[in-house]
């Protein structure tokens, strides 16, 4: 363990901690672009920076650790400065289209911005506009958005291990750029990490803003690992999935199907009501006509030729409350143990 | 899952057969990714194709499809003979060993690379990998038991496992990857011919008077039901003459498409209960329109045990109802009223009969990650199994026969058929290939055919081809790589327009009634 004081507060954390971890876990707040939660210390937006032993010089609190008896102080007048002026580099040629950009709201650079009450930025277009280089067909690229914290790189490196963009830096001109595009698996950790609204999602554009938004805690619907998200509901339709970086196996990571596969819940060709079949055509009809049909049709089969002479296939597809209804159904009402699953499917 | 998914972080092997994580649990790749870079893991792939996972691995090797368990008795004759097996973890917590150990002694290097075309030096590296390692994982998927020794497969990666001293440790076990969000508590739930919830048997006496009295009926019949693949059987021959499918499409599901259907219109009535009008749906006499899981209230149980919520966040549409109340009203109007009507009372109720469920409670979901066994409410759960001590007492080796697939390539069928799933789709594509957005990533179906083949059978990439089975014929797109094998094609059971199941033969498993969708023989050609 070393100990130090941070802002006059006496701190002591594990050897290897950084200034801004050690910080954040003493409860105090330093500004940051680039860092996120689940990927390494990247350093490239300069905002956390600090002063340590009186040193006016800052240094970034991402990536240097605590040192025994050091004195940080994060919150000078000084650094406020230092940190409008970074900032004011950046907004350069950030177009604040705000208004149309879905990430308004909870865009980590808009927080900033406002956190450091910056109102004169001039935005200057830039001589050579960029130009798209990387998107998928779930992903778009807004280019002018995008301020080259490389945090969408290092999560495709880091998380992913997949390298499939990078960024081409070239001063003013720097963007992402696509490496590998065969090895880009629209996955959107990238988006998921991105701290404005460069990387957003193709799928749910223009259909909600985050403060309009309903945002509903569940597990994903596909495969058995289990990966916690929100479902973002406006008007009752499922506009889009987003998830939170501390809650459960997934950690804020998801894969094409969990984050992009939400489209079926609103599809228009949802079953909306029971089916009778006449003649081999189908033809709609109530509630009541349905379960009476089936309720008469179990009964006079069970009848005639026993329990066992119906079965049931419950699913890995449903809850847990319902699969123990549906087989206390076959059991304890139709009467027999045929009940099974697609288990081995 | 034995252990834990975030476990694999301290492992320092983690075994990966038969699983294309990387596609199908994307989100257990990561931390596999995470313990090769950051954690020093080593990784062994063993697995008949070239999957995205052998980027990352220390080592892999390639057995030919169907030859599971000779490859791992080959690597426990190896590791026996060299003495790297764990004899106090042997001595102490098992059983079984000297049968194991004498019944391995024809698994020889020489005999087993024969059998599975892995060179002898790779089946040492491996075995001293896996052996030299402390933990070690394994973990495996669908490419291990869908074949007719689905169970010898897993009970032998059991054995490997207990030789290692790799059961009931952090770090360890043996960890099947569950390919449903659901598919472990639909088994947990009693969703199975033989066992009630939480596994109790309908043969035991005891557990048949017990839910009979809980659920208020004279008795339950303790003779175990029929298992998905019986019951279609069972139907053609008139013995089976009604069923109820809620949320499952077999059609598309289940081996040998055309004997499905067969079976179906043999029946008197069939009722379907699902979110769109499937290929099951199609053939039911009547179908309820059910809710999907963003309109419902639940759990789910994932792969490693751990119970999680499902929240309402949107009403159904139209007149569409929650399955529960469909079930509650059928039951009501067939003289049974449930007594729980809310899916929390429901969790209620299977607390109280359950008692690897006893201690799970919407309240404690709300903040706690739960994995059963969870026995009562102060209890933490359960994330590793069988620590100290097995769940049976000791834990038991059994000398396992290796028996060759049901179907082998021959002159007329010379190709070995594998299926499974891409990243893009689930399942059989109700739901993912709906709307737009995963389809522009995965549009249609492709056959991996290797280059080798490719050539001499004068196929390029995107030509259309025939692979034909003894049990039907389908027509796809080719997609020449080297991920198959060569002798070998994989196709995706996820799409309609080419439904690989007419291919796959109802050969299963006698144990678990697995059907063999890895191992098929079939004939590739360029399709006119």
């Amino acid at each position: 363990m070393v100990s130090a004081t941070i802002d006059n507060r006496e701190i002591s954390v594990p050897e290897g901690t950084t200034i801004l971890e050690a910080a954040q876990k003493a409860g105090i707040d330093i500004p940051t672009l680039c860092h996120h939660k689940r990927l390494p210390p990247i350093g490239s937006c300069n905002m956390c920076i600090v002063e340590i032993n009186g040193n006016t010089k800052p240094v970034n609190s991402c990536n240097s650790p605590v040192e025994e008896g050091m004195k940080v102080a994060t919150d000078t007048k000084a650094l406020h400065e230092q940190r409008v002026v970074n900032l004011k580099k950046i907004l350069k040629h950030h177009a604040l289209d705000c208004p149309i950009c879905d990430k308004a709201g909870e865009c980590d650079l808009q927080d900033v911005v406002y956190r450091l009450g910056v109102t004169d930025a001039p935005f200057e277009p830039r001589e050579n506009p960029r130009i798209a280089e990387y998107s998928t067909s779930l992903i778009r690229y807004w280019p002018e958005r995008c301020i080259l914290c490389q945090r969408c790189v290092t999560a495709c490196n880091a998380i992913k291990g997949i390298g499939a963009i990078d960024i081409k830096s070239d001063g003013d001109d720097g963007q992402i750029v696509v490496v590998d595009a065969d090895k880009c698996k629209s996955c959107g950790e990238c988006l998921f990490v991105c701290p404005t609204g460069a990387l957003t999602e193709n799928l749910s554009r223009y259909k909600g803003r985050p403060w309009l938004e309903n945002r509903v805690e569940t597990t994903c619907t596909y495969c058995g690992c289990g990966c916690q998200l929100q479902l973002k509901v406006m008007d009752n339709r499922v506009i889009g999935v987003t998830t939170d970086v501390d809650r459960g196996v997934n950690q804020g990571s998801l894969c094409v199907k969990g984050r992009f596969g939400y489209e079926f819940i609103g599809d228009e060709n949802r079953l909306t009501t029971p089916l009778i079949k006449e003649n081999g055509e189908f033809r709609e009809a109530s509630w009541d006509e349905a379960l009476d049909l089936t309720a008469q049709k179990f009964s006079s089969i069970k009848e005639e030729s026993g329990p066992d002479s119906i079965a049931g296939l419950t699913s890995a597809k449903c809850t847990n409350e319902e699969n123990y209804l549906f087989q206390k159904f076959m059991r304890a009402v139709i009467g027999t143990n045929n009940v099974d699953h697609c288990a081995r499917l | 899952m034995t252990n834990p998914i975030p476990d694999l972080l301290k492992s320092e092997v983690i075994l990966t057969t038969g699983t294309n994580t990387t596609e199908n649990h994307p989100i257990i790749a990561n931390y596999i990714k995470e313990a090769v870079t950051k954690r020093g893991a080593k990784l062994l792939v063993i697995d008949p194709r070239r999957i995205a996972l052998v980027d990352s691995a220390a080592l892999w090797l390639r057995p030919r499809p169907g030859t599971d368990v000779c490859w791992i008795n080959g690597l426990m004759h190896i590791i026996i003979k060299e003495g790297l097996h764990t004899k106090d973890y042997i001595e102490e917590r098992t059983e079984g060993f000297d049968e194991l150990s004498a019944h391995l002694e024809e698994f020889t290097p020489e005999y087993v690379s024969s059998i599975t075309g892995i060179s002898q030096d790779d089946l040492f590296a491996a075995a001293r990998m896996y052996a030299g390692a402390s933990p070690a994982s394994i973990l495996y998927a669908m490419g291990i038991t869908q074949h007719i020794t689905g169970t010898d497969n897993v009970k032998s990666l059991a054995n490997l496992a207990m030789l290692c001293g790799n059961v009931g440790v952090t770090g360890g076990g043996v960890n099947p990857l569950r390919g449903q969000n659901n598919v472990q508590g639909a088994c947990d739930m009693g969703g199975l011919p033989n066992v009630f919830t939480g596994y109790q048997p309908v043969l035991n006496d005891d557990a048949g008077n017990k839910f009979a009295t809980a659920w208020g009926v004279d008795n339950i019949f303790a003779k175990p039901g029929l298992t998905v693949t019986e019951m279609f059987s069972a139907a053609e021959k008139k013995q089976v003459r009604a069923m109820y499918v809620m949320g499952e499409n077999p059609v598309l599901s289940d081996p040998d498409k055309s004997h499905i259907e067969h079976c179906i219109a043999s029946l008197d009535f069939l009722v379907v209960q699902d979110i769109f009008l499937t290929e099951t749906a199609r053939l039911a006499d009547v179908v309820f329109p059910a809710t999907c899981f963003a309109e419902k209230d639940g759990t789910v149980t994932n792969t490693e045990r751990q119970v999680s919520r499902v929240k309402k966040a949107v009403d159904p549409p139209g007149d569409t109802r929650e399955d529960i109340w469909i079930l509650n009203s059928l039951s009501a109007r067939m003289g049974y009223e449930m007594s729980a009507r809310t899916a929390k009372q429901i969790m209620e109720e299977i607390a109280k009969i359950t008692p690897s469920y006893g201690g799970i409670s919407y309240e404690r979901l709300e903040n706690e990650r739960l994995a059963w066994p969870c026995p009562d409410e102060d209890h933490p759960g359960t994330p590793v199994l069988h620590v100290g001590k097995f769940a049976r007492g000791k834990g038991r080796f059994f000398a396992i026969k290796f028996i060759p697939p049901f179907e082998s390539p021959d002159s007329e069928y010379p190709f070995l058929l594998s299926t499974g799933r891409v990243m893009a789709h689930y399942h059989t594509g109700t739901m993912t290939r709906r709307g737009t957005g995963l389809n522009r990533i995965s549009p249609e179906s492709l056959a991996e055919i290797n280059p080798v083949d490719a050539e001499k059978l004068s196929i390029s990439d995107g030509d259309m081809v025939s692979i034909t089975s003894r049990r039907g014929s389908i027509t796809v797109k080719a997609w020449i790589n080297k991920r198959s094998q060569p002798g070998m094609v994989f196709v995706p059971f996820h799409f309609h327009e080419a439904p690989v199941n007419l291919l796959t033969s109802t050969a299963i498993d006698p144990v678990a009634k697995i059907p063999e969708f890895k191992v098929s023989a079939v004939r590739i050609e360029k399709a006119s």
